[in-house]
């Protein structure tokens, strides 16, 4: 079975012509890959869908803009993928 | 249809939100300052301008699902095809259907059919948030309004 993080690689690869290898735990979605609000827009679709989740873009985007988050917290992918983890803990909860 | 106004949608034929699917219908004029030029001898409607009646279709869908609290706003074009001519007087069925509803953005299919038969399709991508302005909001009742959209599709 493959990790969280492995699918969300994996999705990041394929919506956004991403070379799979050089998309590590460590790559902050934003700056290391380059990839824009629009373009998160079809990861989001593709994590809520392989996932069964609603990730919280909006409340997400409102906290950094509030400077509450970084964005590091949300969109580092080690970090994103622990998000998913727990939205899917909860979820069966 | 009012092309110069953005007017792409004459009336709500059918709404559904328990199934997140609405149709509507619009009239293609037959004088419009578009065929003028698109084209000299050979009046179509624009492709753009189907893509355009397919979000807002899709749009007065999201509107429903959303009881009016946000506006949607097209944010990206996919798989659009237009697959034979529109010309000036056709009657179009425009139906839209939701097929993921995200966090601040929602996914659409939609067609445009004439006389049963597909003319264009697209899948669609919408960012939305609260109204802007209560002016906007002023703006999309009194369309609302126009179009027949049926106030029973807000209730709880």
């Amino acid at each position: 079975m493959s990790t969280t993080f492995d699918q969300v690689a994996t999705i990041i690869a394929e919506t956004c012509d991403i070379p799979r290898d050089t998309i590590t735990p460590d790559s902050h979605a934003i700056d290391d890959l380059g990839i824009d609000s629009l373009d998160f827009l079809d990861i989001a679709f593709a994590i809520d869908k392989a996932f069964g989740i609603k990730l919280p873009l909006e409340k997400w985007t409102q906290e950094v803009n509030d400077g509450k988050a970084s964005t590091e917290q949300y969109f580092v992918l080690k970090n994103l993928c622990a998000r998913i983890d727990e939205l899917v803990a909860a979820k069966g909860a | 249809m009012h092309i110069e106004y953005f007017k792409l949608i004459d009336r709500i034929l059918d709404l559904k939100p328990d199934e997140k699917t609405i149709t509507v219908e619009a009239t293609v004029p037959t004088q419009s300052t578009i065929f003028e030029g698109h084209f000299p001898g050979h009046p179509i409607m624009p492709g753009v301008l189907l893509i355009e009646s397919m979000a807002q279709t899709s749009g007065w869908l999201l509107l429903a699902l959303m009881k009016f609290e946000r506006m949607p706003f097209l944010a990206a074009v996919k798989e659009a095809k237009m697959r034979g001519f529109v010309t000036p007087g056709e009657v179009l069925t425009v139906e839209a259907s939701v097929i993921h509803e995200g966090s601040g953005y929602a996914m659409t299919e939609a067609r445009v059919k004439v006389g049963g038969k597909l003319r264009s399709n697209a899948s669609l991508t919408f960012s939305h948030f609260p109204f802007p302005n209560p002016e906007l909001r002023g703006h999309m009742d009194a369309e609302a309004k126009r179009i027949g959209f049926p106030q029973q599709a807000l209730l709880p």
